[in-house]
């Protein structure tokens, strides 16, 4: 049995996950993201199920694994009970921890996704925030949005909310001793931890790459994999 | 046809869900971007059906959308979900009713880990301990918000004003319904329905006067897919998904669409916008789109709210369509107006889709 194998049998992802494939296909049939990528969820089961250390440490390093949407179809219909989606996140989580995902441009995009929602439930205790979203970033939220965040705290009053504020209901402040013991949360079971660990391996590649790393999302590391530039 | 034994088949797709006395959990997206649709739930809970429910200030993020894009380990956002267990046992309540469909997912596989994996609770337990000095209980209950709904959809309907009927035609509207993926898909028997034959919303839809439309991709995601959506230069995995079902239910011809998680209504009104600008294609009738509801918005309706209270001027495909076909008054000067009729501007008008 490989190292890498070893590593995802004490995820237990990976353990739900993965039962005896039968290469039936049935996944790949009702995958969204088959549709849209050249991705075959039935292959990630097999290579999986496979053990074979060379294309298990492949995968890892590959576009490949970045392609699941996480919605789950595949659990749904799957004869076997396999759960391919959950094979996956065991896949993604190693891959951060091995710092492998740098190898790949979907993978690189780790970077973004832990500054615009990881760093916003530190910061606000929400996934996403109001006042973090533009229509520069997310052009498909239209007109109808340059209003409301032109507006917050009145359109937000308008229909029960608290924007900002203190107490409880919509949109409110969560308060200081909730965020605190988020962050304490965060430290103690490891999210601080991986967090460092992609800004650090995400700086590494940007070197690599000679593209200029810094903090937030303005630095050119973070539009190169936010926007998927293959030029600068 | 033996209905007995299909009464008691279908017994098996139904869940428990709690009649009163529950511990809300917000939602980060249906908070952000559709508001009045957690006010109005509140609303009907309270003074429609004058059920207990508690609004806590300190519950935070469950953490889904981070779990989902993979930048948190399962251990964090079982903490943060041990935490939010925390609060509702000290708040004094042990039925728990996230409003997102994620973080339903989320608590229920969590909840199923814990029952396989006595040691990752117990885990869990430590680590909550250790970072925040606190202990927890289980809920007794977890319905998501839309199953309390559905739960009370008749009396819903006793007490509305009206019905999901055209007024012009008197024919049911033709209505599409979509069901979060993360609702049922990996634990079935968590949903009413199940998987296989979701009700939750086609339930409410049967009880308030509507047809439900059936077409082919039904069933298929709305394309969030978290990193899918969240980074830009992936979003066409996400456009192109909600693309495959406008172009399944157009034939159809669906007077509205009613979902119940808080990320699809989002998703299948601003891709309309967007497929409107980009191709110049729109799904409605006279250049518009097809409006697009949360379930607490169309409950609202039923009962007769001021479409502007529920927020509907928040969407980015007009609803003034649907509201005509209702037969429900609203007054187009309040629609951007805020609290005590100020006014703070409007919109700009789309260049392809037509808005009222």
């Amino acid at each position: 049995m490989g190292k890498m194998y070893d590593y995802l049998s004490q995820d237990v992802r990976f353990i739900e996950g993965l039962n005896a494939c039968i290469n039936c296909g049935t996944c790949s049939a009702i995958c969204p993201a088959a549709a849209f990528y050249d991705y075959d969820p039935r292959e990630i089961a097999d290579i999986s199920q496979s053990r074979d250390e060379e294309e298990i440490t492949a995968l890892l390093k590959s576009d490949v694994i970045w392609y699941c949407g996480e919605c789950m179809s595949c659990a749904t219909r799957c004869p076997r009970g396999n759960k391919p989606g959950l094979i996956i996140i065991a896949l993604r989580s190693l891959s951060q921890k091995l710092g492998f995902f740098t190898e790949s441009e979907k993978g690189r995009q780790q970077l973004a996704i832990k500054r615009m929602v990881g760093e916003s439930i530190l910061e606000t205790g929400y996934c996403v925030y109001a006042g973090h979203i533009n229509t520069k970033d997310f052009p498909e939220q239209g007109p109808v949005w340059d209003w409301i965040i032109k507006n917050p705290a009145e359109v937000y009053k308008r229909l029960g909310g608290n924007y900002n504020g203190d107490g409880k209901g919509l949109l409110r402040k969560i308060p200081e001793e909730s965020l605190k013991e988020l962050k304490a949360i965060f430290d103690e079971t490891g999210a601080s931890e991986q967090f460092e660990q992609i800004e650090a391996a995400s700086e590494k590649k940007a070197e690599e790459l000679g593209i200029t790393f810094g903090k937030g999302k303005d630095c050119e590391y973070f539009r190169y994999v936010y926007e998927g530039r293959t030029t600068l | 046809m033996n209905i007995e034994g299909k009464r008691r088949i279908w017994k098996a797709y139904q869940k428990e869900i709690a009649d009163d006395r529950y511990y809300y959990a917000r939602s980060c997206i249906r908070q952000n971007f559709f508001p009045g649709s957690e006010t109005a739930f509140l609303r009907i809970l309270k003074e429609e059906l004058g059920k207990d429910i508690h609004d806590d200030p300190r519950h935070t993020t469950c953490t889904g959308i981070a779990y989902h894009c993979d930048v948190i380990p399962f251990e964090t956002t079982m903490t943060v979900v041990a935490r939010q267990f925390s609060l509702m046992s000290e708040a004094g309540y042990t039925n728990y009713v996230p409003s997102c469909i994620t973080s339903f997912g989320i608590y229920t596989e969590i909840l199923e880990t814990w029952h396989h994996f006595p040691e990752i609770e117990a885990k869990v337990r430590e680590m909550l301990w250790k970072s925040t000095k606190r202990e927890f209980s289980k809920p007794a209950n977890l319905a998501h918000a839309s199953d309390i709904i559905y739960k009370f959809r008749n009396e819903i309907a006793a007490k509305g004003k009206y019905r999901l009927i055209n007024q012009h035609t008197g024919n049911p509207l033709r209505v599409v319904e979509h069901i979060g993926c993360h609702y049922s898909r990996m634990f079935p028997h968590k949903g009413v329905g199940g998987a296989e034959y979701p009700y939750v919303l086609a339930g409410m839809i049967e009880s308030w006067g509507g047809e439900v439309v059936d077409y082919p991709e039904r069933r298929h995601c709305c394309g969030f897919g978290f990193r899918q959506y969240l980074v830009k230069a992936n979003r066409g995995y996400s456009a192109a998904c909600s693309k495959k079902k406008f172009e399944s239910m157009a034939p159809f011809t669906p007077d509205m669409i009613i979902t119940n998680c808080p990320g699809c209504p989002y998703f299948l009104d601003r891709w309309q916008f967007v497929i409107a600008e980009m191709q110049g294609i729109t799904y409605g009738t006279a250049g518009q789109g097809i409006p697009v509801f949360t379930y607490e918005e169309v409950a609202g309706l039923v009962l007769g709210y001021d479409p502007w209270d529920l927020g509907l001027q928040t969407h980015q495909v007009a609803v003034e369509p649907l509201l005509d076909k209702l037969g429900i008054p609203y007054d187009p000067e309040m629609k951007y107006k805020a609290e005590g009729g100020r006014f703070i501007g409007t919109p700009e008008y789309p260049e392809v889709l037509k808005v009222c």
